[in-house]
């Protein structure tokens, strides 16, 4: 089997909280690796949101907060704004970023705020226990949509990164998955692409990654990624829906 | 510069802010404090500050939590219903122990309400008003002249103690012109922050954060806390008095109230009787000590608010249940005059006789 990458100097060396064959610890890794890659750890400063992904400055090594839930992109903006030149990014699952924090996600978009979002969709809350998640599936049991999610009294799941990808100030909208190698490999990319947007001063930069949460979806890992095949892609298609080629703001 | 000039309490808010290295302010409109990010949207570009109009409260209370995690002096101002959406924020401040300002310029609620003036947010700012146990910096001007002081001097505590700081005044103060005096203020450099993140150059990494699962942390993180509130009232209690030596009763006020409260106590010595005042400057560290110590001397003490009773339950903490206590208050705009006053200082003296 081809070795997609090796652990990355930015994480630490420790064994992670989370459920084993989360793909939380997969995208940790693609973060790791563009900070990696473009030799900014110390130049980077990461902001956790509140979810299954809340212990981030027990992974990485670089300079590390904690938002309250969903206000991660806000206190990115503080920090953006007395640090320009550092590297800033936050990484915040669907409940943080779709549902208590949809004012902070969109309006730090819209003032094109020159940081990296990584946006973890897996569906449910995953901290809390599996309830339902602003992109939980139409007809997807969690536990507080026992019959499945309907339309008629809990509307219909969101789709970020089109949603984004309207708003000048966003400079790169793409969603990919981590479903398998070549989707990592692929998720990989976007998130050196939008690392080095960043660099480049080129407005906020966005990447949804598609992931598992088998744990709240009671499937075996395995079986979870092939409903993120199945399921999940099908409603929240791949692909690139904003890319800025230049500094060409308005 | 010594020359006096004259100025609106929330202009000489914002230059005071100015004066102390702030740079950053984040901000959501809302009256009667509209003056201060009006003001700081013009000044801070020239001086190569950022002001940025957030979409809520919430965002700003957090980009100032962002700003000040970098290690700058950041703040806020809001009222009522804004300051509310605050408190969150305030708490993960606390939390992660993070200093920055919070003005409230208060108005009339609960909800939405009004713009008249009040003094009914003092429960929520002395009490930490968020979730967890906390306390904010709470301090009081009273003049236009303060409303510039201690703006420094909320960020000096706020940095000393790495823990959020509130101004906390009426729409009075807020709009009054008043002449003031501007200190040197090209001077203030505010501290260097080692705990703050700018990235991990040159040493290890560090971060802040307010959770705490494994067991006993919490604990030792909120005694740790307690121990910075203890400090507190140690350290840095502030306070003015009046005439309390050869009184026979005394006033407790802050804020505008005790600017009245002065009239009331010559309008009353005019009739004989001498009447003292204490004025809290700090209301979170609450001056304890001096209403304690005043109070057994002179056990009479008439509290007055613009509220039904707020502060009153800090005084009436301080006090033996022997001092005779008497409470006058006007909420939802009502602002207590010196007769009013008079008359509740002569119900006292006509109680006791003394
Ligand atoms: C104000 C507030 N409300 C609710 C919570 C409880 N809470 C913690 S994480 C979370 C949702 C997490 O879901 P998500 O953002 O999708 O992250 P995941 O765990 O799935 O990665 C909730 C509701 C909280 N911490 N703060
Ligand atoms: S609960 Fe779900 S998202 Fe959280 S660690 Fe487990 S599998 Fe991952
Ligand atoms: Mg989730």
């Amino acid at each position: 089997m081809k070795k997609v990458f090796s652990r990355p100097k930015s994480l630490i060396d420790r064994q992670t909280h989370f459920c084993p064959g989360c793909t939380h610890g997969t995208a940790h890794r693609l973060v790791a690796d563009a900070i990696d890659h473009f030799g900014v750890q110390e130049e980077t400063i990461g902001v956790s949101g509140v979810g299954c992904a809340v212990f981030m400055y027990d992974y990485f090594a670089i300079d590390a907060i904690e938002a309250p839930h969903g206000r991660a992109p806000a206190v990115a903006t503080g920090i953006k704004r007395v640090h320009p030149k550092k590297i800033v990014f936050t990484y915040q699952g669907d409940g943080d970023l779709a549902s208590i924090g949809t004012a902070e996600t969109i309006h730090t978009a819209n003032r094109g705020e020159n940081i990296t979002i990584i946006f973890i969709n897996n569906t449910v809350y995953g901290m809390t226990g599996g309830q339902m998640a602003p992109t939980t599936l139409l007809g997807q049991q969690t536990t507080t949509t026992p019959y499945g999610r309907n339309f008629q009294n809990d509307g219909y799941p969101i789709r970020m990164a089109e949603m984004l990808a309207t708003l000048e100030g966003v400079a790169y909208s793409t969603r990919v998955s981590m479903h398998n190698a070549k989707e990592v490999l692929k998720a990989k990319k976007a998130v050196r692409r939008a690392f080095q947007m960043q660099i480049e001063g080129m407005g906020l930069t966005f990447v949804e990654l598609l992931s598992a949460c088998h744990t709240n979806w009671r499937v075996k890992p395995l079986e979870g990624q092939k409903r993120v095949e199945e399921e999940l892609i099908p409603y929240f298609p791949l692909g690139v829906f904003k890319e800025r080629k230049g500094k060409d703001f308005l | 510069m010594t020359e006096k000039i004259l100025l609106k309490g929330n202009i000489a808010l914002a230059k005071g802010a100015i004066a102390a290295g702030c740079r950053y302010y984040f901000g959501y409109p809302i009256t009667p404090q509209n003056d201060i990010p009006e003001y700081l949207s013009a000044e801070l570009p020239k001086i190569g500050g950022t002001f940025i109009q957030a979409e809520s409260e919430i965002a700003s209370i957090n980009m100032v939590l962002g700003a000040s995690a970098s290690g700058v002096r950041a703040m806020t101002s809001s009222s009522g219903p804004g300051i509310s959406l605050m408190q969150e924020g305030m708490s993960y401040m606390a939390g992660s122990e993070l200093p920055g300002l919070v003005v409230n310029v208060m108005r009339v609620g609960p909800g939405l309400g009004g713009i008249a003036p009040t003094q009914g947010d003092y429960f929520q700012a002395t009490r930490g008003g968020g979730h967890g146990d906390y306390f904010n910096i709470v301090l009081a001007p009273a003049s236009v002249q303060e409303m510039f002081d201690l703006a420094i001097k909320a960020f000096e505590l706020s940095d000393k103690y790495r823990n959020p700081a509130m101004i906390l005044c009426d729409a009075i103060l807020g709009q009054m012109k008043e002449p003031v005096v501007l200190e040197e203020t090209k001077t203030v450099i505010p501290p260097l922050k080692p705990w703050a993140l700018t990235g991990s150059k040159g040493r290890k990494p560090q971060f802040l954060k307010t959770l705490y699962l494994s067991d006993g942390e919490q604990e030792a993180h909120n005694l740790e806390l307690k121990e910075k509130y203890d400090r507190l009232r140690e350290e840095d209690v502030l306070f003015e008095t009046k005439g309390l030596d050869d009184s026979e009763m005394f006033i407790v006020a802050f804020g505008t109230v005790s600017r009245i409260a002065k009239t009331a106590i010559q309008m009353a010595k005019r009739e004989g009787i001498r009447v003292g005042m204490i004025r809290p400057i700090t209301l979170f560290p609450f001056p304890t000590e001096v209403i304690r110590e005043t109070a057994k001397k002179t056990p009479r003490v008439l509290v007055v608010e613009m509220n039904t009773g707020q502060m009153l339950q800090d005084v009436k903490l301080s006090i033996e249940n022997s001092v005779k206590l008497r409470f006058y208050g006007r909420p939802g705009g009502g602002i207590p005059t010196p007769e009013d006053m008079l008359r509740e200082i002569r119900v006292m003296f006509n109680e006791e006789g003394f």
